[in-house]
């Protein structure tokens, strides 16, 4: 059943023909599971090469005299520094040095800065970009491009038996090229914690390039269930659950996002906070779960102490297929968030044994050089 | 077999009552990793919550199809939860339930009244 509400992406419809689930999510009607469900696709990525629309998240461009230093007003990293055919991670801060998305610019060419941002949070991250960029610099959204994650330990191969130029590049490398006949910008790195590739092309292109990769056998179509499985696992916070207004990137454990040259300079937004609790002065962190017996614990259920006493909320949580159990990832005290801790998850009114351990949950396999 | 909207079985021997959750509801879940069985002793009326399962992705309550005492839940499920997708109608079972309200069970849908509303979804 289609609902009017939601928008499309380019690839809509060959999701319906393959017998996807389609649910709403970031105000569009996505596939959450094709017809292996979840848990095998999930299997399937980790082993071979799982393919991903991500139409629903923002493309845009930011030009103007010097797009990366009138950017920098509002994000955490250092994009003055950033080299060409480079993409880096940042968060868009507010005032406060609370989180308002979860972001990646890169320099693919010479034509400004591109950047991909959260679906749920795009029209609220251009309005709050264009506007603090007035008169110095401009955002065109991309509404005419489709976005599709090639991921998985088969994923470079596959897509360099079309696109050779990708076998040459390593993690967080972005190039501009001519892929599949068209006009695209791939970068190896996606949200799996897998080696893989984020291809953005024309949407008039979209349905003939997902094709074109389905046609090798080590590719099979991938939903957002398996995608929030995968992420969950590789460590990689989601906005809106483990990272929102409220949430200091230092709390989320993501302090790579503040540049060394901007924590130098301290030039961003939210910068008091920022600071004080790069200096160790912290609340809360990010810890990540195993849950060592019962239901996995999802978003919401209470971390307790080992006496019982509440100290904080799994923000995402849920069974990971590779790990083999439950995990989650949440928020508690400084003092029970080191590697061995052990906790309590409350669910369904039960407190079930829990145990922080590393991040990632699976080794993740970027690759970093050839 | 008896069926409910919310896709459980009942399957009554004597003043027990067997329940599960049908194949349609098995494929609906995906991949099932978890499963919570109530406890022998509890009472239930229809409508509670009798079990959770959990896929990968979400839990889903299973409501108690008739009123009834748990008198045996399925233990086999906490090692080998995949059995509600493999054999959701048999080995998949939850929970046996003696039945406080026998009557309830005659106004739950048989199988044709069952196949019925599942092709109005």
């Amino acid at each position: 059943m289609s609902d009017p509400d939601l928008k499309k992406t380019p690839l809509y419809d060959v999701h319906v023909a393959a017998g996807a689930r389609m649910v709403p999510f970031a105000g569009y009607s996505m596939p959450v599971q094709y017809k292996d469900g979840v848990l095998k696709e999930h299997l399937w990525t980790r082993e071979h090469a799982g393919l991903f629309d991500v139409s629903h998240m923002g493309q845009a461009r930011i030009r103007g005299e010097n797009p990366a230093r009138s950017f920098e007003k509002l994000v955490s990293a250092d994009y003055q520094g950033l080299k060409p055919g480079k993409q880096r991670y940042a968060v868009l801060l507010n005032g406060q040095g609370g989180v308002i998305d979860d972001l990646m610019t890169a320099r693919p060419d010479d034509d400004g800065l591109f950047v991909v941002v959260n679906g749920a949070c795009k029209d609220n991250d251009y309005a709050i970009i264009a506007k603090a960029l007035e008169g110095e610099a401009t955002v065109e959204r991309l509404e005419n491009r489709a976005l599709l994650a090639l991921q998985g330990p088969e994923a470079a191969a596959v897509l360099a038996a079309h696109v050779p130029e990708v076998a040459s590049m390593v993690f967080m490398d972005t190039a501009a090229l001519t892929a599949f006949g068209v006009d695209a910008i791939i970068s190896r790195s996606g949200y799996t914690g897998e080696d893989g590739y984020e291809i953005s092309v024309p949407a008039a292109d979209a349905t003939r390039i997902w094709n074109t990769l389905l046609e090798d056998e080590r590719v099979k179509p991938i939903g957002l269930g398996a995608r929030d499985s995968l992420r969950l696992e590789a460590g990689l916070p989601l906005y809106g659950h483990d990272m929102d207004e409220t949430v200091s990137p230092i709390e989320a454990g993501m302090n790579f996002a503040i540049g060394k040259s901007r924590r130098e300079a301290g030039d961003y937004l939210g910068v008091e906070r920022i600071s004080r609790e790069l200096a160790g002065e912290l609340k809360r962190v990010r810890v990540n779960l195993r849950v060592l017996e019962g239901a996995p614990a999802r978003e919401g259920a209470e971390i307790a102490d080992e006496t019982g006493a509440v100290v904080g909320v799994v923000t995402s949580g849920g069974f990971g297929p590779s790990v083999g159990g439950a995990i989650a990832i949440g928020f508690a005290p400084p003092a029970l968030s080191a590697i061995g801790t052990k906790l309590k998850v409350i669910v369904r009114g039960k407190p079930q044994a829990a145990e922080v351990v590393a991040s990632p949950f699976v080794p993740n396999r970027y690759v970093r050089k050839l | 077999m008896r069926f409910t909207k919310d896709h459980e079985w009942v399957a009554v021997e004597g003043d027990v009552a067997t329940v599960g959750i049908t194949a349609y509801a098995a494929e609906q879940l995906g991949d099932v990793v978890f499963v919570e069985v109530p406890e022998v002793g509890k009472t239930v009326k229809q409508g509670d919550g009798l079990a959770v399962v959990e896929s990968v992705k979400a839990a889903s309550d299973v409501y108690a199809p008739v009123s009834g005492e748990v008198v045996e839940a399925n233990a086999a499920l906490g090692d080998a939860p995949e059995t509600v997708n493999a054999t959701p109608e048999t080995g998949g079972w939850f929970a046996k339930l003696k039945l406080s309200n026998p009557s309830e069970v005659e106004a739950l849908m048989d199988r044709d009244a069952y196949e019925a509303f599942l092709s109005t979804l």
